[in-house]
Protein backbone atom coordinates (compact mmCIF):
# COMPACT_ATOMS: atom_id res chain seq x y z
CA UNK A 1 0.00 0.00 0.00
CA UNK A 2 1.04 3.39 -0.73
CA UNK A 3 1.26 6.59 1.76
CA UNK A 4 -1.45 8.49 0.22
CA UNK A 5 0.65 11.35 -1.09
CA UNK A 6 2.41 9.25 -3.51
CA UNK A 7 -1.55 7.56 -4.05
CA UNK A 8 -2.59 11.16 -5.08
CA UNK A 9 0.48 11.66 -7.22
CA UNK A 10 -0.68 8.15 -9.15
CA UNK A 11 -4.34 9.08 -9.38
CA UNK A 12 -3.80 12.52 -10.68
CA UNK A 13 -0.87 10.99 -13.31
CA UNK A 14 -3.75 8.90 -14.36
CA UNK A 15 -6.18 11.47 -14.19
CA UNK A 16 -3.64 13.80 -16.40
CA UNK A 17 -3.28 11.30 -19.33
CA UNK A 18 -6.56 10.67 -19.71
CA UNK A 19 -7.92 13.73 -20.12
CA UNK A 20 -4.98 14.69 -22.23
CA UNK A 21 -6.36 12.27 -24.78
CA UNK A 22 -10.37 13.43 -24.02
CA UNK A 23 -8.98 17.25 -24.62
CA UNK A 24 -6.61 16.70 -27.50
CA UNK A 25 -8.43 17.01 -30.56
CA UNK A 26 -10.03 20.15 -29.16
CA UNK A 27 -6.41 21.75 -29.33
CA UNK A 28 -5.96 20.87 -32.68
CA UNK A 29 -6.21 24.18 -35.13
CA UNK A 30 -9.29 24.20 -36.47
CA UNK A 31 -7.68 23.99 -40.04
CA UNK A 32 -7.05 20.44 -39.82
CA UNK A 33 -10.18 19.41 -39.50
CA UNK A 34 -11.15 20.33 -42.72
CA UNK A 35 -8.75 17.97 -44.19
CA UNK A 36 -10.49 15.26 -46.56
CA UNK A 37 -8.66 12.89 -44.68
CA UNK A 38 -10.26 14.41 -41.20
CA UNK A 39 -13.69 14.46 -42.96
CA UNK A 40 -13.52 10.66 -44.39
CA UNK A 41 -12.39 9.41 -40.47
CA UNK A 42 -15.33 11.50 -38.87
CA UNK A 43 -17.65 10.30 -41.45
CA UNK A 44 -16.80 6.50 -41.32
CA UNK A 45 -15.28 6.26 -37.55
CA UNK A 46 -18.92 5.95 -35.21
CA UNK A 47 -20.19 3.06 -37.11
CA UNK A 48 -16.72 1.36 -36.51
CA UNK A 49 -16.05 2.33 -33.47
CA UNK A 50 -19.33 0.50 -32.16
CA UNK A 51 -18.54 -2.54 -33.95
CA UNK A 52 -14.90 -2.71 -32.44
CA UNK A 53 -16.49 -1.97 -28.83
CA UNK A 54 -18.70 -4.88 -29.23
CA UNK A 55 -15.96 -6.83 -29.71
CA UNK A 56 -13.92 -5.12 -27.64
CA UNK A 57 -16.55 -5.56 -24.55
CA UNK A 58 -16.40 -9.55 -24.96
CA UNK A 59 -12.63 -9.85 -25.22
CA UNK A 60 -12.10 -11.77 -22.57
CA UNK A 61 -14.51 -14.91 -23.95
CA UNK A 62 -12.53 -18.06 -24.72
CA UNK A 63 -13.37 -19.57 -27.83
CA UNK A 64 -11.26 -22.58 -27.66
CA UNK A 65 -13.14 -24.46 -24.52
CA UNK A 66 -16.89 -25.17 -23.58
CA UNK A 67 -18.50 -23.50 -23.71
CA UNK A 68 -17.03 -21.98 -26.60
CA UNK A 69 -18.30 -18.19 -26.77
CA UNK A 70 -22.03 -19.90 -27.35
CA UNK A 71 -23.74 -18.07 -23.92
CA UNK A 72 -22.00 -14.63 -25.78
CA UNK A 73 -23.22 -15.37 -29.40
CA UNK A 74 -26.70 -16.60 -28.17
CA UNK A 75 -27.55 -13.20 -25.99
CA UNK A 76 -25.62 -10.83 -28.91
CA UNK A 77 -27.93 -12.45 -31.53
CA UNK A 78 -31.21 -12.22 -28.75
CA UNK A 79 -30.14 -8.08 -28.40
CA UNK A 80 -29.98 -7.51 -32.57
CA UNK A 81 -32.93 -10.21 -32.68
CA UNK A 82 -35.29 -8.44 -29.99
CA UNK A 83 -34.34 -4.82 -31.99
CA UNK A 84 -34.87 -5.23 -35.29
CA UNK A 85 -38.01 -6.76 -34.14
CA UNK A 86 -39.20 -4.23 -31.53
CA UNK A 87 -36.82 -1.35 -31.46
CA UNK A 88 -37.17 -0.98 -27.81
CA UNK A 89 -33.94 -0.77 -26.66
CA UNK A 90 -34.16 -1.24 -22.88
CA UNK A 91 -36.19 -4.46 -23.94
CA UNK A 92 -33.08 -5.57 -25.85
CA UNK A 93 -30.37 -4.84 -23.93
CA UNK A 94 -32.60 -6.43 -20.55
CA UNK A 95 -33.07 -9.16 -22.53
CA UNK A 96 -30.24 -10.15 -24.02
CA UNK A 97 -28.32 -9.71 -20.65
CA UNK A 98 -31.09 -11.39 -18.58
CA UNK A 99 -30.45 -14.51 -21.20
CA UNK A 100 -26.52 -14.23 -20.46
CA UNK A 101 -26.63 -14.09 -17.00
CA UNK A 102 -29.24 -16.53 -16.62
CA UNK A 103 -26.45 -19.02 -18.97
CA UNK A 104 -23.35 -18.26 -16.98
CA UNK A 105 -24.88 -18.29 -13.50
CA UNK A 106 -26.71 -22.13 -13.91
CA UNK A 107 -23.67 -23.10 -16.19
CA UNK A 108 -26.98 -24.77 -18.27
CA UNK A 109 -24.78 -24.69 -21.39
CA UNK A 110 -21.56 -26.28 -19.98
CA UNK A 111 -24.22 -29.29 -18.72
CA UNK A 112 -25.73 -29.49 -21.88
CA UNK A 113 -22.53 -29.70 -24.22
CA UNK A 114 -21.06 -31.93 -21.69
CA UNK A 115 -17.98 -29.67 -21.01
CA UNK B 1 -40.46 12.29 -29.13
CA UNK B 2 -36.74 12.19 -28.17
CA UNK B 3 -35.44 9.89 -25.03
CA UNK B 4 -35.31 11.49 -22.32
CA UNK B 5 -32.03 11.69 -20.47
CA UNK B 6 -32.75 8.94 -17.97
CA UNK B 7 -33.64 6.99 -20.54
CA UNK B 8 -30.60 7.32 -22.52
CA UNK B 9 -28.50 7.20 -19.77
CA UNK B 10 -30.42 3.81 -17.70
CA UNK B 11 -28.91 0.92 -20.28
CA UNK B 12 -25.27 2.35 -18.88
CA UNK B 13 -26.34 2.01 -14.70
CA UNK B 14 -26.98 -1.48 -15.78
CA UNK B 15 -23.30 -2.09 -16.89
CA UNK B 16 -21.70 0.94 -14.84
CA UNK B 17 -23.00 -0.05 -11.49
CA UNK B 18 -21.51 -3.64 -11.23
CA UNK B 19 -18.75 -2.89 -12.62
CA UNK B 20 -17.83 0.49 -10.52
CA UNK B 21 -18.56 -2.05 -7.70
CA UNK B 22 -16.07 -4.75 -8.79
CA UNK B 23 -13.23 -1.87 -9.24
CA UNK B 24 -14.38 -1.04 -5.34
CA UNK B 25 -13.80 -4.40 -4.01
CA UNK B 26 -10.84 -4.63 -6.23
CA UNK B 27 -9.13 -1.81 -4.78
CA UNK B 28 -9.98 -2.21 -1.24
CA UNK B 29 -8.48 -5.78 -1.52
CA UNK B 30 -5.09 -4.13 -2.04
CA UNK B 31 -5.90 -2.40 2.04
CA UNK B 32 -6.71 1.54 0.45
CA UNK B 33 -9.24 2.86 2.11
CA UNK B 34 -12.82 2.64 1.00
CA UNK B 35 -12.68 6.42 -0.69
CA UNK B 36 -10.09 5.93 -2.88
CA UNK B 37 -12.47 4.03 -5.30
CA UNK B 38 -15.67 7.22 -5.75
CA UNK B 39 -12.61 9.37 -5.91
CA UNK B 40 -10.73 8.15 -8.70
CA UNK B 41 -13.79 7.56 -9.95
CA UNK B 42 -14.60 11.43 -9.95
CA UNK B 43 -10.63 12.05 -10.67
CA UNK B 44 -9.95 9.87 -13.36
CA UNK B 45 -13.40 8.55 -14.62
CA UNK B 46 -11.99 6.04 -17.32
CA UNK B 47 -13.34 2.33 -16.34
CA UNK B 48 -10.48 0.44 -18.12
CA UNK B 49 -7.64 2.78 -16.44
CA UNK B 50 -8.84 2.44 -13.10
CA UNK B 51 -9.24 -1.51 -13.31
CA UNK B 52 -5.60 -1.13 -14.54
CA UNK B 53 -4.55 0.95 -11.52
CA UNK B 54 -5.53 -1.91 -9.63
CA UNK B 55 -2.78 -4.10 -11.81
CA UNK B 56 -0.30 -0.87 -11.86
CA UNK B 57 -0.69 -0.62 -7.57
CA UNK B 58 -0.54 -4.20 -7.02
CA UNK B 59 2.92 -4.39 -8.66
CA UNK B 60 4.36 -1.49 -7.28
CA UNK B 61 4.21 1.06 -10.55
CA UNK B 62 5.17 4.42 -9.98
CA UNK B 63 4.09 7.91 -11.19
CA UNK B 64 5.33 7.68 -14.82
CA UNK B 65 4.46 4.34 -15.11
CA UNK B 66 1.07 4.88 -14.65
CA UNK B 67 0.94 8.11 -16.48
CA UNK B 68 2.65 6.14 -19.90
CA UNK B 69 0.25 2.51 -19.17
CA UNK B 70 -2.83 4.91 -18.86
CA UNK B 71 -2.06 7.30 -22.20
CA UNK B 72 -1.49 4.35 -24.50
CA UNK B 73 -4.56 2.43 -22.95
CA UNK B 74 -7.11 5.67 -23.08
CA UNK B 75 -5.28 7.03 -26.97
CA UNK B 76 -8.85 5.75 -28.61
CA UNK B 77 -10.27 9.10 -26.93
CA UNK B 78 -8.25 10.86 -29.38
CA UNK B 79 -10.94 9.54 -31.88
CA UNK B 80 -13.58 10.02 -30.11
CA UNK B 81 -13.17 13.98 -29.39
CA UNK B 82 -12.64 14.21 -33.28
CA UNK B 83 -16.15 12.73 -34.33
CA UNK B 84 -18.08 14.67 -31.43
CA UNK B 85 -15.50 17.68 -31.79
CA UNK B 86 -18.62 19.99 -34.00
CA UNK B 87 -21.16 19.11 -31.45
CA UNK B 88 -19.62 19.77 -28.49
CA UNK B 89 -17.94 22.96 -29.64
CA UNK B 90 -21.50 23.93 -30.09
CA UNK B 91 -22.73 23.36 -26.89
CA UNK B 92 -20.74 26.87 -25.17
CA UNK B 93 -20.39 26.63 -21.24
CA UNK B 94 -20.27 23.17 -20.03
CA UNK B 95 -18.14 21.64 -23.08
CA UNK B 96 -15.36 21.30 -20.37
CA UNK B 97 -17.09 19.01 -18.64
CA UNK B 98 -18.67 16.80 -21.34
CA UNK B 99 -14.74 16.63 -22.92
CA UNK B 100 -14.04 15.57 -19.44
CA UNK B 101 -16.62 12.82 -19.34
CA UNK B 102 -16.62 11.56 -22.76
CA UNK B 103 -16.18 7.44 -22.11
CA UNK B 104 -16.73 4.70 -24.59
CA UNK B 105 -20.39 4.06 -23.24
CA UNK B 106 -20.63 8.25 -23.01
CA UNK B 107 -19.59 8.65 -26.41
CA UNK B 108 -21.43 5.94 -28.07
CA UNK B 109 -24.85 7.07 -27.06
CA UNK B 110 -24.04 10.62 -28.07
CA UNK B 111 -22.16 9.71 -31.16
CA UNK B 112 -24.98 8.17 -33.12
CA UNK B 113 -27.78 10.70 -33.30
CA UNK B 114 -27.65 14.32 -34.18
CA UNK B 115 -27.63 17.06 -32.00
CA UNK B 116 -31.09 18.11 -31.01
CA UNK B 117 -33.23 20.95 -28.88
CA UNK B 118 -31.48 22.08 -25.55
CA UNK B 119 -28.71 19.81 -26.71
CA UNK B 120 -26.25 21.35 -23.36
CA UNK B 121 -28.45 20.30 -20.99
CA UNK B 122 -29.12 16.89 -22.81
CA UNK B 123 -25.53 16.14 -23.19
CA UNK B 124 -24.39 17.55 -20.02
CA UNK B 125 -27.38 15.21 -18.65
CA UNK B 126 -26.20 12.04 -19.85
CA UNK B 127 -22.87 12.58 -19.23
CA UNK B 128 -23.20 13.79 -15.51
CA UNK B 129 -25.59 10.75 -15.14
CA UNK B 130 -23.35 8.54 -16.50
CA UNK B 131 -20.89 9.33 -14.06
CA UNK B 132 -22.91 8.92 -11.16
CA UNK B 133 -23.77 5.38 -11.74
CA UNK B 134 -19.74 4.94 -12.16
CA UNK B 135 -18.83 7.01 -8.57
CA UNK B 136 -21.81 5.15 -6.77
CA UNK B 137 -20.79 1.72 -8.14
CA UNK B 138 -17.54 2.32 -6.69
CA UNK B 139 -18.33 3.70 -3.43
CA UNK B 140 -20.53 0.66 -3.04
CA UNK B 141 -18.32 -1.83 -3.93
CA UNK B 142 -15.79 -0.46 -2.12
CA UNK B 143 -17.68 -0.04 1.09
CA UNK B 144 -19.25 -3.29 0.94
CA UNK B 145 -15.69 -4.88 -0.03
CA UNK B 146 -15.84 -8.55 -0.48
CA UNK B 147 -18.74 -9.26 1.96
CA UNK B 148 -22.07 -8.95 -0.84
CA UNK B 149 -23.87 -12.07 -1.42
CA UNK B 150 -25.68 -11.43 -4.66
CA UNK B 151 -25.12 -12.66 -8.08
CA UNK B 152 -24.05 -9.73 -10.69
CA UNK B 153 -22.26 -12.45 -12.29
CA UNK B 154 -22.88 -11.80 -16.18
CA UNK B 155 -24.52 -8.51 -15.39
CA UNK B 156 -21.83 -5.98 -17.19
CA UNK B 157 -22.90 -7.94 -20.46
CA UNK B 158 -25.63 -4.83 -20.71
CA UNK B 159 -22.83 -2.82 -21.47
CA UNK B 160 -21.96 -4.97 -24.47
CA UNK B 161 -25.77 -5.49 -25.09
CA UNK B 162 -25.76 -1.60 -25.22
CA UNK B 163 -22.67 -0.80 -28.05
CA UNK B 164 -24.96 -3.61 -30.19
CA UNK B 165 -28.18 -1.86 -30.27
CA UNK B 166 -26.71 1.47 -30.89
CA UNK B 167 -25.09 -0.09 -33.43
CA UNK B 168 -28.19 -1.83 -35.33
CA UNK B 169 -29.65 1.51 -34.59
CA UNK B 170 -26.99 3.60 -36.42
CA UNK B 171 -27.06 1.02 -39.49
CA UNK B 172 -30.87 1.20 -39.52
CA UNK B 173 -29.99 5.24 -40.39
CA UNK B 174 -27.26 4.24 -42.92
CA UNK B 175 -25.35 1.36 -43.45
CA UNK B 176 -22.07 2.15 -44.27
CA UNK B 177 -20.67 -0.99 -46.13
CA UNK B 178 -17.12 -0.37 -46.32
CA UNK B 179 -16.28 1.14 -42.55
CA UNK B 180 -17.87 -2.08 -41.33
CA UNK B 181 -16.04 -4.33 -43.19
CA UNK B 182 -12.87 -2.51 -42.30
CA UNK B 183 -13.78 -2.81 -38.61
CA UNK B 184 -14.81 -6.41 -39.04
CA UNK B 185 -11.65 -7.24 -40.19
CA UNK B 186 -9.50 -5.00 -37.95
CA UNK B 187 -11.03 -6.60 -35.13
CA UNK B 188 -10.48 -10.26 -36.31
CA UNK B 189 -6.67 -9.16 -36.65
CA UNK B 190 -6.28 -7.90 -33.24
CA UNK B 191 -8.60 -10.23 -31.65
CA UNK B 192 -6.09 -13.09 -32.54
CA UNK B 193 -2.87 -11.43 -32.28
CA UNK B 194 -3.19 -8.60 -29.41
CA UNK B 195 -3.52 -8.78 -25.61
CA UNK B 196 -6.61 -7.19 -24.44
CA UNK B 197 -5.53 -3.90 -23.40
CA UNK B 198 -4.57 -3.11 -26.68
CA UNK B 199 -7.45 -4.51 -28.84
CA UNK B 200 -9.07 -0.81 -28.56
CA UNK B 201 -6.51 1.40 -30.30
CA UNK B 202 -5.03 -1.15 -32.50
CA UNK B 203 -8.07 -1.63 -34.19
CA UNK B 204 -9.83 1.26 -34.54
CA UNK B 205 -5.98 2.74 -36.08
CA UNK B 206 -6.21 0.02 -38.45
CA UNK B 207 -9.79 0.98 -39.16
CA UNK B 208 -9.24 4.75 -39.71
CA UNK B 209 -6.14 3.23 -41.94
CA UNK B 210 -8.97 1.31 -44.22
CA UNK B 211 -11.51 4.11 -43.99
CA UNK B 212 -8.82 6.78 -45.64
CA UNK B 213 -7.31 3.74 -48.20
CA UNK B 214 -10.18 2.50 -49.48
CA UNK B 215 -12.04 5.35 -50.34
CA UNK B 216 -9.41 6.95 -51.87
CA UNK B 217 -8.52 4.35 -54.36
CA UNK B 218 -12.05 4.61 -55.30
CA UNK B 219 -12.01 7.93 -56.01
CA UNK B 220 -9.48 7.96 -58.87
CA UNK B 221 -10.99 4.69 -60.74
Amino acid sequence: MRPPVEMMAIVLAMAAATQLTRFLPFWLPSRWLDYPLVRTLKAGLPAAILLLLVVYSLKGTSLDQPPWGLPEALSLGLVIGLHLWRRNALLSIAGGTALYMAMVQTNLLNQLLGG
Amino acid sequence: MHPSVFQTSLPVAFGYVPLGMAFGVLLVGLGYDWWWAPVMGLVIYAGSAQFLAVSLLAAGAGVVDAFVATLLLNLRHVFYGLTVLDRYRALGWGQGYAVFGLTDETFSLLAGEPARERDRRFVLGVTGLNQGWWVAGCAVGALAGGSLPFHTQGLAFSLTALFAVLLVEQWKKQFQPIPAAGALAAAALCWFFLPGKYFLIASICLSSALLVAVPARGGRS
